[in-house]
């Protein structure tokens, strides 16, 4: 067998080889130049599944030649073929951004570690998004979950060790709630691949241990992607964790979940399960709409830039939600689409804002005074991620607000049309928040504005500038969007 | 079924839940990790329980037995046992971490800590 038809494999075990990789050869550089082979070619991995699935369709992969559903199957599909790009992309760029960043931020022994821990997480989230086996979704996100708990760790103020604790503490129940449906699941359908189990479960579709089990996994799921009341780990995290671990987490860790709870919906449950039997769509509503204009409100009063673009993550995770609530190919088109363009653009901002903690010397709102005079371009970068933010046109964020406004008036609902409006004054106004910190004070005197390595400034700018690319030219993303979205709906129809 | 026979679930769902309180209600990190543990164990007992039959042998073929246990539970709940040590071994090494940076490991201690007003920006060095 060729190359290629391995790619499904590859694409997980060049990051989970490349870890113990750097953790023995600890030289910095040297860590470095392997987690960047890595990342990158994971990056061409994914681009390639991509491509072979947007010709041949699905590509199921047998480890170890076990046909499945006995053995673990790697399925890529159209949705997942997306995620991986996804989050082998943002890898690819925060990787070469990451070694000026952890220089300033992490001690110079733990930067081997720091690629080691990388790499691990980069392979659980790969690892969680390709897998078609039910348990083994639980061990990639156990895989992601522990590293991402040590890269938060390594921040340098101490309340980032408060900060992983709780997300430890969160996380570990969330993970506990998964395997806890999955083993519901199976003991009624007796298989963990998860597309026999979606053909399996129609025999105990309703009973109650099969509802217990979408109950648990909703939960559990929502737990990881912080849905508005399970969201409390997030702040801290974002905040405190080192600016290339924010914007990696911030890009991927959340999206990974959503993708997850997208795949146990729509390809093990069906729909009909889901929407029917709970009443998930208007839990799924409200749970959104909370977190889209609570969240939001919560962000307009922080005085740390760190934490306010944190909170306006739980706020965008409520539009991704919402999307998925509206049931519908334009809802879920929504969802995907949201789900890549805010990737790249909080992706985007915490590269900036960890550029501007290195130069500034922090990120709360009253030591940023007068960057815009300092760093012009870095300051812009930030403004226009946060226009993207808002759903101006011309950014990515307003083409997935605009499918997420034509599915609510698809189903007829004018007043969610207007409380997504509202929620987005609310984000105008933290938007605000930093725009009247950068332009409208005068510069600290004890902020000199130091020069910006130009590894990060390259790495940030390139985000940037795909956050108002996806803005203009939509055929990738939003094409790509409609036909996994076309795709899970038809599955369970 | 009879309430006897149910019995693994009984334990099962009790140990959830008291696992799950002690992690809610406890504010002594280290008693957070424990009620932690418990409430993984009791997802091993959820997966291994229904697993055997009464009267059900190893599943290796031959005429003499028709019941068979089924094995998969056991292999994935080792790989859950794995992961459980390694939350846990990690959970105990941040809790070791955050006495040396806040000298406590009461959670309202160091929340109050925290919101001590006029706290100079303190870094802790990681070794």
């Amino acid at each position: 067998m060729s190359l290629a038809a391995h790619l499904p494999a590859l694409q997980v075990v060049v990051p989970l080889l490349a870890a113990p990789l750097t953790l023995l050869l600890r030289r910095r550089s040297v860590a470095f130049g392997v987690a960047l082979a890595a990342s990158w070619a994971a990056l061409a991995t994914a681009v390639l599944l991509w491509l072979q699935v947007a010709d041949g369709g699905t590509i199921s992969y047998a480890i170890g030649s076990w046909p499945p559903p006995w053995g673990i199957e790697y399925r890529v599909d159209r949705l997942n073929a997306f995620v991986l790009v996804l989050v082998t992309a943002i890898a690819a760029v925060v990787v070469p951004y990451s070694r000026a960043s952890i220089e300033a931020e992490v001690s110079p022994q733990q930067h081997y570690l720091f690629y080691t821990m990388f790499l691990l997480c980069l392979a659980g989230l790969l690892g969680i998004t390709i897998t078609g086996d039910a348990f083994n979704i639980f061990v990639f996100l156990e895989i992601s979950s522990l590293s991402t708990y040590v890269l938060i760790a390594l921040g340098r103020d101490r309340r980032a060790l408060v900060a992983s604790y709780q997300y430890l503490i969160m996380g570990t129940i969330g993970a506990t709630f998964i395997v806890i449906g999955i083993g519901l699941l199976y003991l009624m359908t007796g298989t963990l691949n998860l597309a026999d189990m979606g053909v399996r479960i129609a025999a105990v579709q309703g009973t109650r241990p099969v509802l217990a089990a979408l109950a648990f996994l909703t939960v559990g799921i929502s737990l990881k992607l912080a849905l508005f009341p399970l969201h409390q780990w997030l702040p801290n995290a974002y905040a405190f964790a080192p600016s290339a671990v924010t914007s990696f987490l911030a890009a991927t860790a959340t999206k990974v979940a959503v993708y997850v709870l997208l795949r146990f919906y729509f390809s093990v449950f069906g729909e009909s399960a889901v929407f029917a039997q709970l009443p998930m769509r208007d839990a799924m509503l409200v749970l959104a709409l909370a977190g889209m204009l609570v969240a939001s409100t919560i962000a307009i009063f922080q005085t740390d830039a760190k934490r306010l673009f944190a909170y306006s993550s739980v706020g965008q995770i409520g539009y991704i939600i919402l999307g998925l609530s509206f049931d519908s190919v334009s809802g879920l088109t929504a969802t995907i689409v949201h789900l890549f363009n805010h990737g790249v653009t909080k992706g985007a901002v915490f590269l900036l804002l960890g550029i501007v903690a290195l130069a500034m010397g922090g990120t709360s709102l009253a030591r940023i005074h007068g960057l815009g005079r300092r760093m012009p371009l870095t300051s812009f970068g930030i403004v226009v991620c946060g226009l993207s933010l808002i759903g101006v046109p011309g950014t990515a964020g307003f083409v997935s607000k605009w499918y997420l406004i034509l599915a609510a008036l698809e189903r007829g609902q004018w007043w969610l049309v207007f409380l997504i409006v509202a929620s987005s004054l609310l984000a105008a106004a933290y938007v605000w928040r930093f725009v009247e910190a950068a332009y409208f004070h005068e510069p600290r005197r004890d902020t000199a504005g130091a020069a910006v390595p130009r590894s990060m400034s390259v790495a940030a700018s390139l985000l940037v500038i795909a956050t108002v690319y996806f803005g203009l030219d939509t055929t990738f993303t939003v094409g790509s969007a409609a036909q996994a979205a076309a795709a899970l709906l038809e599955a369970t129809r | 079924m009879t309430r006897v026979g149910h019995f693994a679930y009984f334990v099962t769902v009790f140990l959830m839940v008291a696992g799950l309180f002690i992690v809610i209600a406890r504010g002594n990190l280290i008693k957070k990790l424990i009620g932690l543990g418990i409430f993984q164990t009791s997802v091993y007992l959820l997966y291994i329980a229904p697993g055997k039959l009464v009267g059900g042998t190893a599943p290796i073929l031959s005429d003499a037995f028709t019941i068979y246990s089924n094995p998969l539970p056991h292999v994935l709940i080792l790989t859950a046992i794995v992961v459980g040590v390694a939350t846990l071994a990690l959970g105990l090494a941040l809790v070791a971490r955050i006495r040396e940076a806040y000298g406590s490991i009461e959670e309202d201690e160091i929340l109050s800590i925290e919101a001590a007003p006029g706290r100079p920006e303190e870094q802790h060095q990681p070794q």
